[in-house]
């Protein structure tokens, strides 16, 4: 199971990066005959994840995110990983409606859960945070 | 992220052109809430017609307004809105709270 294509981006926790690294990802996954909805749906989830280690990885501080995507034959791979507060209990973190703000909706791995193959999130309180997310498609030879 | 708010019919629209996510969710609280607190208006009306992203940075931030306004018995409805935004409003729930129409005139007339 070789791979076929990678990239690794990284950038200060800045808002303004969440687009770039969101767009860099459909770019990426573009490379493939996905449908726009499989391409949106990606969008989403690295949107998701690139804001987790913004708002919640660097809270009150700043610091890198990294964002690598690898292309394998029957996937797409991106881990999205920061060096901040990391999480205490990923479960709770997990359950729909949880956030520790009040304007957010705790939805952010919900939807990297519901628009992406699979989800794993790695965490160490103090070290950071690292979110693997995987799309499969079916390999098409011709490619 | 392009916000611009307007009154119309007593409702305040807010016109949001761009990709809804973290960066554009601090602007669009801070001028909305300007709104609401300088025109004392309890209904808004969102024409998400130039919207082709959002994230649950951007619903949170609908949400938190939906519920201010909601408080004083106030109503949020959205217009135009493009399918991958409506695909996320439905998966999130927001759909059942803020009514969808195809024109800002038809959405203003059920307030």
């Amino acid at each position: 199971m070789g791979m076929k294509n990678h990239l690794k981006m990284s950038f200060p926790s800045l808002g303004e990066n969440v687009g770039i690294a969101r767009i860099t990802a459909a770019s990426f996954a573009a490379q493939l005959d996905l449908t726009l909805s499989e391409i949106e749906d990606i969008k989403v989830a690295i949107s998701e994840a690139v804001s987790n280690a913004v708002i919640h990885g660097y809270a009150q501080t700043s610091g890198q995110v990294e964002v690598t995507m690898n292309l394998y034959e029957d996937k797409l791979e991106f881990i999205v990983t920061d060096y901040g507060h990391g999480i205490a209990d990923i479960d709770q973190a997990r359950q729909p409606a949880y956030s520790s703000d009040p304007e957010r909706m705790g939805l952010g791995f919900v939807f990297m859960e519901s628009f992406m193959d699979q989800l794993e999130i790695e965490s160490a309180v103090g070290q950071g945070t690292k979110v693997r997310l995987v799309k499969n498609f079916v390999s098409n030879s011709s490619h | 992220m392009k916000i611009v708010t307007d009154m119309k019919q007593g409702v305040l629209l807010v016109r949001i052109e761009g990709e809804f996510d973290m960066h554009g969710a601090d602007e669009f609280r801070r001028q909305v809430d300007n709104a609401l607190d300088v025109s004392g208006v309890r209904n808004i009306l969102l024409n998400l017609e130039n919207v082709s992203f959002i994230d649950s940075s951007g619903l949170g931030v609908i949400l938190g307004r939906y519920k201010r306004i909601s408080l004083a018995g106030g109503q949020m409805m959205a217009a135009h809105v493009q399918p991958q935004v409506a695909r996320i409003l439905e998966l999130s729930g927001l759909f059942r709270i803020i009514g969808l129409y195809d024109t800002e005139t038809e959405a203003l007339n059920r307030f």
